[in-house]
C-alpha cells in the first residue's frame, strides 16, 4: 500500500481536507470519503457520464481522474447546484418535462447541462444533443432530457432579460 | 357547505387520478442527487467483496492458492467453492430448473465465471488481493456455437453426465437442455406441403445485454446478536430473493429482510440471483460484519444476465392472395454454461409461442431446443415480457420475407391477415387467448399519419435516382405491428420457483384522510410512486398527492413477485384497484351509518358517498376516514385498511403500430433516422406523460439492439464487447425525436382496463428499425440480413448487393 497523501478540495463551496492514497479515483474519494453520493459510477471508463462533476470550471468525469490530480481543485457536484428550498432551474426543468426515470444518470446529466448552458446559453437542439453526448441515459431516450435543457435555457435567458 | 362544494369536474381533477399527466413524486430526490442506490449504502465496519474470475471460457481448475492474498494487510477472507461446499452453497438453483456454480467447482464454463470471492477492508485492497489469488487452470476445448455443441463429444456439464432428463423433459445430447414444443406439427407440415406459397428464412437474434446504467450489487448484514440477515440489493423481485435466500441458507424466512433501495434501471438484468449476492451473504455470516459487493461494468456485461441468442428458422405458408395459412418455427437457443433463463417455470422458452403475432394464423408449430455452450448464463427478458422480443422479431421478419415472396406490399399483407376486432377474445394456434384488440384501426391510423403511400412513392423515386447515379442514399421504410403478452400471470400456469405469479397491495388510510399503500413490486424508473397513487386516487377518492406508495422492503410490503415483463400495472395495479375497492366497500357502510341511511341508499361519487336522490347529503372519503378511527360504529371494526392479492384471470395483450423512415448512406453504411412514428395501445392510460417517456426509452433501447448492440465472443470464448467502448449504448447525438400516438382498447378482464406499456416500444421497435434497414435494400434483392445493423454490416450488405460497383 502506498503512503497516503494530504488532499485539499473545495467541494460545493466547502473546504475539505483528508488523507487518500494517490491512486484512489476522485469519484471514490467524493462518494466514500466525503459521502457525496450524488455522482454515480456507471462504467469507470469515461463513457457514461454518471460521475460528471464540475472541476475548476470544466465538466469532468470523476471516474477517470485520480484524487491526487484534483488536489487543490474547486469542485461542484449535483449537491451544490440547488437546495431543497430553491432548486436549480435545470432541476425544476427535469421534473417538469419528465427528463428522468430511474434517476441514476440524472446527477451527471444535470451537472453537465449546467456547464453546457454556461458555455452556450442559447443552444440549438443539435448543440444540446452534441454537448450532452458524453452522458448516457438508458431510460429516457433523451427526448425529454433535451426538452428539459432547452426549457431551462429559455427560462435562464428570460430571467436574465428581466433583470436587465 | 353545499355552495362551497366544488363542481364534479374540479373534484375529479383534484384527485390527480387516472389519465392525469401527474408530475413524478420521485424526481425531487433524484434531481438533487439524493437517491439511495445500493452502492450509496455505507454501514459501520462494512467490508468489500470482489471476484477472482476465470480468464478462460472452458477450463479445469487445478488448484487455487490464496496464501499471498490472505497475507495482504486488510484482506479478511478468500472464499472458494471448497469453503462453500460444507454449507451446500457452492451451487445454487437457477430460475430455469437448472443449477449454477456460485464459485467454480472443479471447472469453469464461461469467461468471467466467478472462481473465488475476496473480502477486504476496502474496494482497493480487495482488487489488489484478487490479483494475488493464484489459480492454475487446464484449458479445455471451447464451444461457442450451439450447433457444434449438439454434435461434439466435449461434455460441458459433467455434473449432469448420464442425466437423460432435465427439468423440461428429455435431453437428446449431453449439451442439450430441453426441447419445448407447442402447437400441431402434423397439420402444420401438411399445410406447408400443400400451400400456394411458402417463405422460409433463418435468422439469428444476436446475444445482447440489458446493461442498466447502474450495475448489480448487494450489501449483506448478518446481525449475529438477533439472528437477523438484512440484504440490500439490485433486486427486481425482492420477495423471491428472500425466499431463495432462506431456502439456500437455512435461515428462517422471518429472519431475513430483503430491501431493494432505488434501482438504477433494470430491464431484466436484475431479475436473477447472482453469485455475488450469495457470496456477500456468506461473507457476512462468516465475518459477522456487513459485506458489500458491486460489480463493475465489465463484470456486468460478461457475467450477469445476457438476453436473446436465438437462432430461429421459420416457414410461413400463404395463398397466392397473401392469406397466411400456417407457420412453423424452430429455435436453437444458446443458454450458455448454465440454464439461468428467467422465465415462469412451465415456459422454458418464455412466451415464444406468441410468435403468431397479430395475425389470424389457423395452424402453427413451434419447437425450441435449449443448448449449453461456453458463454455466460442468463437469458432474461431485456425490456420485454419473456422472449416476446424474439417472437415478435421473428414474425415481423417472416411477414416481410413473405411479402417479398408474394411481391406484395408489406403493409397490405399485414392488413389482410390481422385478427379482426370481432374475433376477440381470440384463441391463437399456439395456445393463448388474446384479450382485446383493434388492429385495423391502429394500422390505418398509423399509415395515414405518416402518409404511407407518399413515402412509398418517394422511396421508388429515390431508387430510380440512385440507379441514375444522382444519389448515394437509399430510403428504408420500416413497418412493424406487434402484440405483446404481459402481466404474468395467472397462478394456474405461471410461477417462479413454485411461487405463483400473483401480486399484491396493502392500503392503510390514516385518520386525517391520507394513505400509504405498499406493493409487492419495485420500481426501477417506471414511476410507481406516482402512477399507483393515481390508480388508488380514482378508486378511493383521496388525492394522489395524499397517498404514499412504498415498495421493495420485504419486512413491510406484502408478498409479490416483483417488476419485470410489464407485470406491475397488469397485476399489482389490479391488486391496487381491488384493495381500493375493499376500502370503498367498508367506507360505504361507515358513510351510511353517519348519514343514518341504509348501506344501499348511498352511492359513490368521485370522492364521497352521497345519499341517493339527495346529493346535498354526503360524506367525503376524508370524513369517513376520520370516523373510522374516532367513533365506535356498531357492527364495524375500527380502522380503514385493506389488502388484496390479485391472481389475474389472463395475461394482457398490448399492441401497437410503428413506422420508421430511414436514409442510408450506401458508401458509409450510416443510417439516418428521419422519422419514427409509434402508436401504442396499452388499454386504459394511467399517466400519459409517463407512458410517453417509457416509449421514448424503449424505442431507444430498440434502436441500440437493432443497430449495433451485441455481446460478441471469439472462437476461444473471449468476450469481445466487455466495455462501453465496444458495447453500443446510443447517446443523445444518435437518437432521433419520436412521434407518439395512441388508441385505447381496454383490457376486458383488468379492473381498470390497463395493459402495461414499458416494454412494448422495445418489442415493436427492434423489428421496426431492422425492417427499415432491410427494406432500403429490398429493391436490390435483399431478403434478410441479421442484426445488429451497425455501419460495417450495412456497408457489407450494400457491397454484397453490388451497390459499390
Ligand atoms: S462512471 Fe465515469 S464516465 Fe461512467
Ligand atoms: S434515467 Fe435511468 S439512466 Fe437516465
Amino acid at each position: 500500500m502506498t503512503q497516503k497523501m494530504h488532499i485539499k478540495l473545495t467541494v460545493n463551496g466547502e473546504d475539505r481536507e483528508f488523507l487518500a492514497e494517490p491512486r484512489e479515483l476522485l469519484i471514490y474519494a467524493l462518494r466514500e470519503t466525503l459521502n457525496i453520493t450524488g455522482p454515480h459510477v456507471g462504467c469507470e471508463t469515461s463513457h457514461c457520464g454518471a460521475c460528471t462533476i464540475t472541476l475548476n470550471g470544466k465538466s469532468v468525469k470523476s471516474c477517470t481522474m485520480f484524487v491526487a490530480q484534483a488536489n487543490g481543485a474547486e469542485i461542484t457536484t449535483i449537491e451544490g447546484l440547488g437546495s431543497p428550498d430553491s432548486l436549480h432551474v435545470l432541476q425544476e426543468a427535469f421534473k417538469e418535462h419528465h427528463g428522468l426515470q430511474c434517476g441514476f444518470c440524472t446527477p451527471g446529466m444535470i451537472t453537465r447541462a449546467s456547464k453546457l448552458l454556461e458555455e452556450n446559453p442559447t443552444p440549438t437542439e443539435e448543440e444540446v444533443r452534441f454537448g450532452m453526448a458524453g452522458n448516457i441515459c438508458r431510460c429516457t431516450g433523451y427526448q425529454n432530457i433535451v426538452k428539459s435543457i432547452l426549457a431551462a435555457a429559455n427560462e435562464l435567458n428570460a430571467s436574465k432579460e428581466a433583470a436587465q | 357547505m353545499n355552495d362551497m362544494t366544488p363542481d364534479r369536474e374540479t373534484r375529479s381533477a383534484n384527485l390527480k387520478g387516472l389519465g392525469c399527466s401527474r408530475k413524478r413524486v420521485e424526481d425531487a430526490r433524484f434531481t438533487q442527487g439524493k437517491g439511495n442506490y445500493v452502492d450509496d449504502i455505507k454501514l459501520p465496519g462494512m467490508l468489500h467483496g470482489d471476484f477472482v474470475r476465470s480468464p478462460y471460457a472452458h477450463a479445469r481448475v487445478v488448484s487455487i492458492n490464496k496464501d499471498a492474498a490472505l497475507a495482504l494487510p486488510g484482506v479478511v477472507a478468500v472464499l472458494t467453492a471448497e469453503d462453500l461446499a460444507p454449507l451446500n452453497l457452492h451451487w445454487m438453483p437457477t430460475l430455469a430448473g437448472d443449477k449454477q456454480m456460485v464459485l467454480a467447482d472443479g471447472k469453469v464454463l464461461f469467461q468471467g465465471q466467478e472462481v473465488a470471492f475476496v473480502v477486504a477492508k476496502d474496494r482497493y485492497v480487495a482488487a489488489d488481493a484478487v490479483e494475488l489469488v493464484e489459480v492454475e487452470y487446464e484449458e479445455l476445448p471451447v464451444i461457442v456455437d450451439p450447433f457444434e455443441a449438439l454434435k461434439t463429444d466435449v461434455v460441458l456439464r459433467e455434473d449432469l453426465a448420464g442425466q437423460t432428463h432435465g427439468a423440461h423433459g428429455p435431453r437428446k445430447h449431453h449439451n442439450h437442455i430441453f426441447t419445448w414444443e407447442q402447437g400441431d406439427e402434423t397439420t402444420t407440415n401438411q399445410v406447408l406441403e400443400n400451400a400456394d406459397v411458402v417463405a422460409e428464412e433463418t435468422m439469428y437474434y444476436h446475444r445482447t445485454h440489458p446493461c442498466p446504467l447502474e450495475t448489480c450489487g448487494s450489501v449483506a448484514s448478518m446481525d449475529k446478536v438477533n439472528g437477523k440477515l438484512t440484504l440490500w440489493g439490485t433486486f427486481q423481485a425482492p420477495h423471491v430473493v428472500r425466499t431463495v435466500a432462506s431456502l439456500l441458507s437455512g435461515i428462517e424466512e422471518h429472519n431475513i429482510r430483503v430491501v431493494s433501495p432505488d434501482i438504477g434501471g433494470g430491464f431484466g438484468n436484475k431479475v436473477g440471483v447472482y453469485p455475488g449476492y450469495v457470496c456477500s451473504i456468506v461473507a457476512s455470516i462468516v465475518t459477522g460484519v456487513p459485506v458489500k459487493w458491486v460489480e463493475d461494468r465489465m463484470e456486468n456485461l460478461m457475467s450477469t444476465a445476457f438476453a436473446r441468442d436465438y437462432w430461429m428458422t421459420g416457414k410461413i405458408a400463404a395463398t397466392k392472395e397473401g392469406k397466411i395459412t400456417g407457420l412453423h418455427c424452430h429455435v436453437t437457443a444458446d443458454h450458455g454454461g448454465f440454464d439461468a433463463c428467467a422465465d415462469p417455470t412451465k415456459f422454458p422458452a418464455g412466451f415464444m409461442n406468441i410468435c403468431t403475432g397479430s395475425y389470424d394464423i389457423p395452424v402453427a408449430y413451434l419447437a425450441v431446443d435449449g443448448v449449453y455452450t461456453n458463454k455466460a448464463p442468463g437469458g432474461v427478458s431485456y425490456r420485454c415480457s419473456f422472449r416476446v422480443t424474439e417472437a415478435v422479431y421473428f414474425i415481423e421478419r417472416m411477414i416481410e420475407v413473405l411479402a417479398i415472396e408474394l411481391n406484395m406490399d408489406a403493409a397490405e399483407l399485414r392488413r389482410i391477415n390481422f385478427i379482426k376486432k370481432e374475433q376477440f377474445p381470440y384463441q391463437s394456434a399456439l395456445g393463448w387467448e388474446y384479450d382485446s384488440g383493434d388492429y385495423h384501426t391502429a394500422w390505418d391510423k398509423a399509415l395515414k399519419a405518416v402518409d404511407y403511400e407518399g413515402l412509398r412513392r418517394e422511396q421508388a423515386e429515390r431508387v430510380e435516382a440512385f440507379k441514375r447515379g444522382e444519389t448515394r442514399t437509399l430510403m428504408g421504410i420500416g413497418l412493424s405491428f406487434f402484440t405483446e403478452i404481459v402481466g404474468a400471470g395467472p397462478v394456474k400456469n405461471c410461477d417462479i420457483l413454485g411461487m405463483g405469479m400473483f401480486d399484491s397491495c396493502e392500503i392503510r388510510i390514516h385518520p386525517t384522510g391520507s394513505a400509504i399503500a405498499r406493493l409487492g413490486t419495485i420500481s426501477q424508473g417506471q414511476g410507481h410512486a406516482t402512477t399507483f397513487a393515481q390508480i388508488l386516487a380514482s378508486e378511493i377518492g383521496l388525492s394522489a398527492d395524499s397517498i404514499t406508495i412504498e415498495e421493495g422492503d420485504t419486512d413491510t410490503a406484502p408478498y409479490g413477485l416483483g417488476t419485470y415483463g410489464s407485470r406491475s400495472t397488469p397485476v399489482a395495479g389490479a391488486a391496487t384497484a381491488m384493495a381500493g375497492r375493499k376500502i370503498r366497500a367498508k367506507a360505504q357502510m361507515i358513510a351510511a351509518y353517519l348519514l343514518e341511511v341504509h348501506d344501499d341508499d348511498v352511492e359513490w361519487d368521485i370522492d364521497r358517498f352521497v345519499v341517493k336522490g339527495a346529493p346535498e347529503r354526503f360524506k367525503t372519503m376524508k370524513e369517513i376516514a376520520y370516523a373510522a378511527y374516532n367513533q365506535a360504529i356498531p357492527g364495524i371494526e375500527p380502522g380503514l385498511e385493506a389488502v388484496s392479492y390479485y391472481d389475474p384471470p389472463n395475461m394482457t395483450y398490448p399492441f401497437g403500430a410503428y413506422v420508421c423512415v430511414m436514409d442510408i448512406d450506401v458508401d458509409t453504411g450510416v443510417p439516418e433516422i428521419r422519422r419514427f412514428y409509434a402508436l401504442d395501445d396499452c388499454g386504459t392510460r394511467i399517466n400519459p406523460m409517463i407512458i410517453e417517456g417509457q416509449i421514448h426509452g424503449g424505442l431507444t433501447e430498440a434502436l441500440a439492439v437493432a443497430l449495433g448492440q451485441e455481446i460478441a465472443y471469439d472462437d476461444l470464448g473471449n468476450v469481445k464487447t466487455g466495455t462501453l467502448m465496444d458495447f453500443f449504448l446510443p447517446t443523445a447525438w444518435e437518437v432521433p425525436n419520436y412521434e407518439t400516438d395512441f388508441t385505447v382498447t381496454p383490457s376486458p378482464h383488468h379492473p381498470i382496463g390497463a395493459k402495461g406499456v414499458g416494454e412494448s416500444p422495445h418489442v415493436g421497435g427492434v423489428p421496426c428499425f431492422s425492417n427499415a434497414v432491410q427494406d432500403a435494400f429490398r429493391a436490390f434483392g435483399n431478403r434478410h440480413t441479421n442484426m445488429p445493423h451497425d455501419h460495417w454490416r450495412i456497408w457489407q450488405t450494400a457491397n454484397r448487393l453490388g451497390l459499390h460497383d
